[in-house]
């Protein structure tokens, strides 16, 4: 008898891409109804039209590519760069601002670098960077959480003011939005108010900002359903938080009337979505363990000095951004030590 | 971690990184009792059955062979003889399909056995092995062709003569490889042969201590063993933990003792020897009885095989026999895997015969064995490097492997690569990791032997250049002695004044020089030459040159 050749293992394969971005997908659902829950209709809106446009956006470009279009949307790395990019964006953010945000990630971050596994950046971050600096007050527009809300907007209100800018009757932007806990903090404390004043406020909740401040324990929740089904390893989001606490407990520390508690910093904004969504983008950060811890402690650090001396309340992308540049370099001389050789060799 | 062996001590274990809990499929033939193969109607036995030089035919075709006789040999230090494993008539020596990755044919000798399973003279057997020298017992290992059966087929001659001093003997049991139980039967069936062999390779390596490590999965082969234990042995039976590949020899080393085998190299350097459990019975089959390697334990095993199970086997029996006997396939049968799921290789015919180093046939369905996804994009998630057993960095490697950059994959350490196939059975886009690693390897021996050719030719080149500046030299240097030992001569006879000889002498001179401005006034035939005519006589006047010349043995004419 005769037989055809495959090279080994000859092995049912037990893990896809397919498979890694659905859990990442479904790690994503608690936070995302916590969102829908605190911040109203427009979370899902936007998920909805980034998800839609971000898959258009793939066909293109792989058709334009020539390169297979159904297969390769099935890995659904579009759809979690989607997600990612409309949960980190106000649940308000105009259409046309997605849509740009999208065409950015999609086409510019990722297919021209050659599609999912080639880009340096990440393509979500990237999009929420480059809106943020051209549209600072459409980015920096949120609602206030549903227990401050006085005047929730309903599913068609919200359609009403993403896709025409129509408000309700009667009501103003400003009336309807509200500065983040960070934004307010910042602000605050450039008027060298004391936390303890500040904190006088009823926006506070336990920690961070009442509503804000739970949102990030069901991205933790999913973070961890991660870590447990090894969607992830527990180096980047553990080293990001390790690096975010000592900075902030260090100044807390210090001056506890001039800087917030380091859980406030850890659940305000978007550090729990980051820790264990975002930074751990494998095709974007570190892939050698110490050089994974690396990159989390620095991304923390870094949080931590732009959001308390840079021009920017929240700083999880642009840190995520910045170590993405230097991922490369810091995977070069974290090489691990191979079995049976000395000491652990940086590559020359 | 600690695990409790029979004898009540603790023995502590080590971890190596990486590595994968594999589901082991390896009920389906180890719950079997063993089998004993019929004898084909022909044996096919390649002349290269372990690592080294090939043996040479002793036999030629027409001869008649008896059980046991070496047909095939070779004087070569890493090399193993060929034994028949019956008695009969050797059919043939011609190339035939052979158990190997490439799926190309090598020479073997075919034998038609004659029923008769006659044996030949077999040397005495060495029952009292601890008054013989070490000497003595390797000469025997050797002759009976035994080689590396877990599938390294190392001649375990060479690999018994160290020269350093071995503390530990490390017998492997572990059969990590998911469906391959041939070794687990062994254990279970002939506990005593394997420890008969360790107590003879303690003696000959003056070792100390054995250590028996068996994957807990084992739990029957681990009792049997450990029942068979006299108290005065220094053997241990440990069990470790299942963890594929624990039963590579660098990761079964370091998960017993807790040491490192460098790098490129053997663990003879921290003072141990490792055999498998098959070459230790082997090696006491050989020193207690006389008997040579002509037979071992394969398991036929997988959906394609109607009765999977563990066979004792002659060597050379053709695959498509052993699976006639095993209930032929199932029809389910696509793929023929020799060795296990992970490292085992393709077979493209049934034809191909056992060899020493078969451990395992295995005939998967479609279901057991799929054919990959096609590869996707690396996402760089780095699970290749979690289950390196060697701490690797796969991606990288690959990386540099598809860009053809060999200098840098082999900066990450291409070739500590064991190519067990964890980094390919995790990666979640499906890309065939290993084959890249293959691939970048043999691509870097062949730029190094090109290297080397031409390094070689560059040195042959500038040993002649320097060759034949020295024999211009010598030549010149010689003409001018000459010529001064002449000219010394004429003024000593000008001096010595004039009597008759030097007179003849002078006169000779005369017509020799008369006869020369005759011959110049007229044409030369070797005047006026066109350029490619005074090239060939400047070549034969150098040919010419070098054949006068006694030169001495330069390191270029050695070679």
């Amino acid at each position: 008898m005769e037989f055809h050749t495959l090279s080994s293992p000859h092995t049912d394969r037990p893990n896809s891409v397919t498979a890694v971005m659905l859990q990442v997908i479904l790690a994503l659902i608690p936070g995302v109804i916590a969102m829908v829950w605190y911040f109203g209709w427009g979370v899902l809106i936007n998920i909805t039209l980034a998800v839609s446009c971000a898959v258009a956006f793939e066909a293109l470009m792989l058709r334009l590519r020539n390169r297979p279009v159904v297969p390769t949307l099935m890995d659904l790395s579009a759809i979690v760069t989607a997600m990612l990019f409309a949960i980190a964006a106000p649940p308000l953010l105009p259409w046309w601002l997605t849509l740009l945000g999208m065409a950015f990630a999609i086409i510019m971050v990722k297919q021209l670098y050659g599609g999912l596994g080639y880009n340096p950046f990440n393509p979500a971050m990237a999009a929420y960077v480059l809106l943020l600096i051209s549209y600072p007050v459409q980015m920096t527009s949120w609602l206030p959480p549903m227990l401050l809300n006085e005047h929730p907007l309903s599913f068609l209100q919200s359609l009403n003011i993403i896709f025409t800018g129509t408000l309700p009757a009667g009501l103003t932007l400003d009336a309807i939005t509200m500065a983040t806990p960070l934004d307010e903090m910042r602000t605050n404390l450039d008027m060298n108010n004391m936390i303890s004043e500040i904190r006088q406020s009823p926006l506070w909740g336990d920690f961070g900002g009442l509503g804000w401040e739970w949102v990030g324990n069901w991205f933790l929740l999913g973070g961890i359903w991660m870590l447990y089904k090894r969607t992830i390893t527990w180096h980047i989001p553990l080293s990001f938080l390790v690096g975010l606490v000592a900075m902030a407990t260090l100044f807390w520390l210090f001056d506890p009337e001039s800087h917030p508690l380091p859980l406030f910093h850890v659940f305000s904004g978007g550090v729990m979505l980051g820790a264990f969504f975002i930074a751990t983008d494998p095709v974007s950060a570190c892939t050698t363990p110490k050089g994974q811890l690396i990159y989390g402690v620095a991304i923390g650090v870094l949080v931590y000095i732009i959001r308390t001396w840079g021009g920017y309340p929240d700083a999880v992308a642009f840190a995520v951004l910045l170590l993405n540049m230097a991922a490369p370099t810091i995977d070069h001389y974290t090489q691990p030590r191979t079995f049976g050789h000395r000491g652990s060799k940086a590559s020359g | 971690m600690y695990v409790e062996s029979k004898k009540g001590k603790t023995h502590r274990l080590w971890r190596f990184h990486g590595g994968l809990h594999l589901p082991d499929n390896k009920r389906q033939s180890s719950q079997k009792p063993l089998r004993q193969a019929q004898m084909p109607e022909r044996l096919i036995l390649p002349l290269q059955q372990h690592i080294g030089e090939p043996a040479q035919p002793l036999v030629k075709t027409g001869d008649r062979v008896l059980k046991g006789q070496i047909i095939a040999d070779s004087d070569a230090p890493i090399s193993a003889p060929i034994h028949a494993p019956t008695s009969g008539k050797v059919s043939e020596i011609s190339d035939q399909p052979i158990p190997h990755p490439s799926g190309l044919s090598a020479p073997c000798i075919l034998i038609e056995p004659d029923g008769r399973d006659e044996w030949g003279e077999l040397p005495e057997p060495i029952s009292d092995y601890r008054s013989v020298t070490p000497e003595i017992l390797r000469t025997r290992i050797r002759e009976a062709g035994i080689v590396g059966m877990g599938g390294a087929t190392f001649p375990s001659a060479v690999k018994l003569n160290p020269g350093r001093p071995i503390n530990t003997l490390i017998i492997n049991g572990a059969e990590c490889e998911p469906y391959i139980t041939c070794d687990d039967r062994l254990m279970q069936d002939f506990p005593e042969r394997i420890l008969n062999g360790a107590r003879i390779l303690l003696h000959l390596l003056g070792a100390e201590a054995c250590l028996i490590g068996i994957e807990d999965n084992k739990p029957a082969a681990i009792s049997a063993l450990e029942n068979r234990l006299k108290d005065d042995d220094p053997i241990e039976v440990v069990s470790i933990p299942t963890r594929y590949p624990s039963g590579g020899e660098k990761q079964l080393i370091r998960i017993l003792t807790g040491r490192e085998v460098p790098s490129s190299g053997f663990p003879a350097q921290l003072g141990m020897v490792c055999h498998n459990v098959a070459t230790a019975a082997a090696i006491a089959d050989t020193v207690l009885e006389g008997r040579p390697l002509i037979s071992r334990l394969v398991t036929l095993t997988g959906k394609g095989i109607a009765e999977p199970g563990n066979m004792e086997v002659p060597l050379g029996i053709p695959a498509a026999d052993l699976i006639r006997q095993a209930g032929g396939y199932t029809g389910k049968a696509s793929q023929l895997i020799v060795g296990g799921p992970m490292m085992g290789f393709d077979l493209t015919t049934d034809q191909a015969p056992i060899s020493k180093g078969t451990n395992c046939l295995l005939a998967p369905s479609r279901a057991e064995s799929p054919i990959p996804a096609p590869a996707r994009a690396c996402i760089r998630c780095g699970r290749c490097a979690d289950v390196c057993p060697v701490n690797l960095l796969p991606q990288q490697m690959y990386w540099y492997s598809r860009a053809k950059d060999l200098d840098k994959v082999q900066d990450y350490n291409l070739f500590d690569c064991i190519e067990c196939g964890c980094c390919s059975h995790v990666c979640p886009s499906q890309i065939p990791l290993v084959q890249y690693y293959r691939y970048a390897k043999t691509e870097s021996w062949t730029k190094e032997q090109e290297r080397r050719d031409a390094e070689h030719a560059k040195q042959r080149h500038e040993f002649r250049i320097a060759r034949l500046a020295r024999l211009e030299a010598e030549r010149k240097a010689r003409l001018r002695k000459k010529k001064e030992g002449l000219k010394k001569k004429t003024t000593a006879g000008k001096a010595g004044g004039s009597d008759s000889k030097k007179a003849a002498i002078e006169a000779a001179m005369q017509r020799a020089a008369a006869k020369k401005a005759q011959q110049q006034s007229q044409p030369h035939n070797t005047q006026n030459l066109t350029p490619a005519q005074q090239a060939q006589i400047d070549a034969t006047e150098k040919r010419r040159a070098k054949q006068v010349e006694p030169t001495s043995p330069t390191p270029a004419d050695q070679e």
